[in-house]
């Protein structure tokens, strides 16, 4: 699994990177395809889906956001940003040609190595949730390494669902499902009004399958004791965890989850190494 | 056990002289204010000498010994030896813009040459468990690197404890076994003292001393042995600490504590091995550039956990429970150290409330057999 340090260019030390294209997603969403200036930079760089990069806006500071896209994709880095904070507001104006910095990649991404030849339940909620959109990205590229590809995914609102298109996509690949759910209804919303966890009965659930899910935390608790109640090991489940992340290298100290730092160890856990503290208020 | 030497106090000059010489500044206590902290000092008659202090939950009270005016002869004051290494705020990086919107990124550099003379043994641990934190496998910071390697440090041991001191029963002090260059302990005519490195062994040859009398050394453990006896405080065992504190997350405790709390980080900013700290971008005024600093942070901050537009930890109870699960647990998960508590007792003597971190880990650990 990759770690910090493993094709690190230099945690401390920002690199810069050009804006090649910022697309708008939904009205909070956007994403920016970044490449380092670079060439050496750009040849040292590799990552796995769910690590992710710290990005820095000039004068301002870094946050960290995951890269969604494919790791052979070239040297474009995908990263699927929602204008909520400081920095996230002023990314969000940027345009291409604009230089930024980049740290990374830091953190375990998902275990797709292990998960290859398993039945994959891909399920997300909230805002897109871009960690686990690399997830599906991958599996949809390398088809054939995997079993039953199931891709569920939450939102508040039909307007909150990025890319809609690749859903419609993604239905018609082969040995695939999607389910999607709203909350609330609209003429353009032909799929489920409601949870997602009213949608597990039509699910393919085997002893072979793997979950990774990424999404707010009530969410995901609710899927796990869907899960539960379908025989899915801790084990075979990951989740994504979030929380404020400043330097990535498990030192500034903000991400601890119980023994945990999240930027190094994550963001990606199996429910067994995190579930104790799951759910509990002020963790 | 490597030899002991002689110091006489009319010499006691001569160390900083030949440390000096060696390129070092250096840092020394000295009374600032009302309280004894550390900064630059060339001149040892500049010293505490002949203070001492009392220190109760939430007290400290700077007295003059009498009689046998000694340099040593206090136990820590507010500030650790942590800001030497760990800088409370400091600069990462700059970033310049050029003309056609290019940024370019200069890491800034840090290797500083310091001797800190006159650390508490509970500060050398101290700075021991903080190389887990800033020199671990996974990642190591330049910057404390650049100063740590670079650092030479003369311990003076103990022998006065304060109220407040419960190194002991944390599992280290009051002497120091290894991790400095030079260790020493007060008399009242001068220093035995020995060497913890090859380089301090080098600072100590050119001092050109005599072997210490065995009636120096012995009058030197058995001043050791007098800090020891002093300390009345205790604190669980690291078993009972894991049992106690992970399985009594809703103790009613914790609220007792919170009741009390003001938030204010004190405690986190007193302790030396407290690690945590934030990013801040100042940007030049002109907008040809920026710098990066990090600064110190505390987990008792609303800040510390905001994450997306949320607060993870939201009140005061649930910031003290990371705070004291993070020192005495987790911090043996995370650095394979016995906890994060080198017993220096400064986050009781300088909490505004006096709150005891002691007298609190035994009222959340006693119970920890019984379900809650």
């Amino acid at each position: 699994m990759p770690y910090v340090g493993d094709a690190m260019i230099n945690a401390d030390l920002p690199q810069e990177a050009e804006v090649i294209e910022r697309v708008q997603e939904t009205h909070s969403v956007f994403n920016l395809r970044l490449m380092f200036t670079n060439e050496e930079v750009r040849q040292q760089y590799s990552f796995e889906p769910g690590q992710f990069n710290m990005v820095y806006l000039y004068g301002i500071g870094e946050v960290p956001i995951s890269i969604v896209s494919d790791p052979m994709d070239g040297h474009m880095l995908d990263h699927a940003i929602r204008a909520v904070g400081r920095v996230t507001k002023g990314l969000a104006r940027l345009k291409a040609g604009d230089r930024i910095g980049l740290r990374g990649p830091f953190g375990r991404g998902w275990p797709l190595r292990l998960a290859q030849g398993c039945d994959v339940v891909v399920i997300t909620g909230g805002l897109g949730c871009a960690p686990v959109i690399s997830v599906v990205n991958y599996i949809i590229q390398r088809r054939e390494r995997f079993g039953h590809l199931t891709i569920m995914q939450g939102v508040k609102l039909p307007a909150d669902l990025i890319w809609r298109d690749k859903y419609e996509l993604w239905s018609k690949a082969p040995d695939t499902q999607v389910f999607l759910a709203a909350d609330a209804d609209d003429k353009n919303w032909p799929w489920h009004v409601g949870q997602v966890t009213e949608l597990f009965d039509g699910m393919v659930i085997t002893e072979n399958t793997i979950v990774m899910m990424c999404g707010p935390e009530g969410m995901m608790r609710a899927c796990i004791h869907e899960l539960h109640k379908r025989q899915v090991a801790d084990e075979r489940i990951y989740l994504s965890m979030e929380r404020n992340m400043q330097c990535g290298v498990g030192r500034c100290g903000h991400c601890q989850f119980g023994a945990h730092f999240i930027c190094r160890q994550g963001p990606v856990f199996s429910l067994a190494a995190v579930r104790s503290l799951l759910g509990e208020k002020g963790f | 056990m490597e030899t002991q030497y002689f110091l006489p106090r009319i010499s006691l000059q001569q160390l900083f002289n030949v440390l000096e010489d060696r390129g070092y500044q250096c840092i020394a206590p000295g009374v600032r204010g009302d309280s004894i902290v550390y900064g630059p000092l060339r001149d040892s008659a500049k010293l505490p000498w002949g203070y001492s202090d009392k220190q109760r939950p939430g007290q400290y009270q700077l007295t003059k010994t009498g009689g046998d005016e000694r340099a040593f002869a206090w136990s820590n004051g507010p500030s650790s030896i942590k800001p030497f290494l760990f800088k409370q705020q400091e600069i990462l990086w700059r970033v310049n813009k050029a003309e056609n919107g290019r940024l370019h990124f200069q890491p800034e550099p840090a290797t500083t040459a310091q001797a800190l003379i006159g650390v508490r043994p509970c500060d050398i641990q101290a700075m021991l468990v903080q190389d887990k934190v800033f020199l671990n496998d996974n990642h190591i910071d330049p910057r404390y690197q650049g100063r740590r390697a670079n650092l030479f440090t003369v311990v003076v041991n103990c022998s006065y404890a304060s109220g407040n001191c419960f190194c002991v029963a944390a599992g280290y002090g009051p002497k120091a076994e290894h991790g400095f260059d030079v260790a020493m302990t007060e008399l009242h005519d001068g220093f035995v003292v020995r060497a913890g490195s090859d380089n301090g062994k080098s600072v100590l040859q050119s001092l050109d001393l005599k072997q210490a009398s065995p009636a120096h050394v012995a009058f030197a453990e058995e001043s050791i042995m007098q800090a020891k006896k002093d300390q009345q405080r205790d604190i669980p065992s690291p078993e009972n600490l894991r049992n106690g504190l992970l399985a009594q997350q809703y103790h009613p405790r914790w609220d007792h504590i919170a009741e009390r709390c003001t938030s204010c980080g004190t405690c986190t900013q007193v302790c030396p091995t407290c690690f945590c700290h934030k990013k801040v971008d100042f940007p030049a005024l002109d907008g040809s550039g920026a710098e990066h600093l990090r600064e110190w942070d505390s987990c008792f901050s609303e800040q510390h956990s905001y994450v997306h537009g949320n607060v993870v930890n939201k009140d005061k109870r649930s910031r003290y429970r990371q705070w004291l699960s993070h020192k005495f647990v987790h911090w043996l998960e995370q650095y394979a150290v016995i906890s994060g508590c080198v017993g220096c007792g400064r986050c009781i003597t300088w909490c505004p409330v006096g709150i005891d971190v002691t007298e609190e880990l035994h009222e959340l650990c006693s119970e920890s057999d019984n379900d809650r």
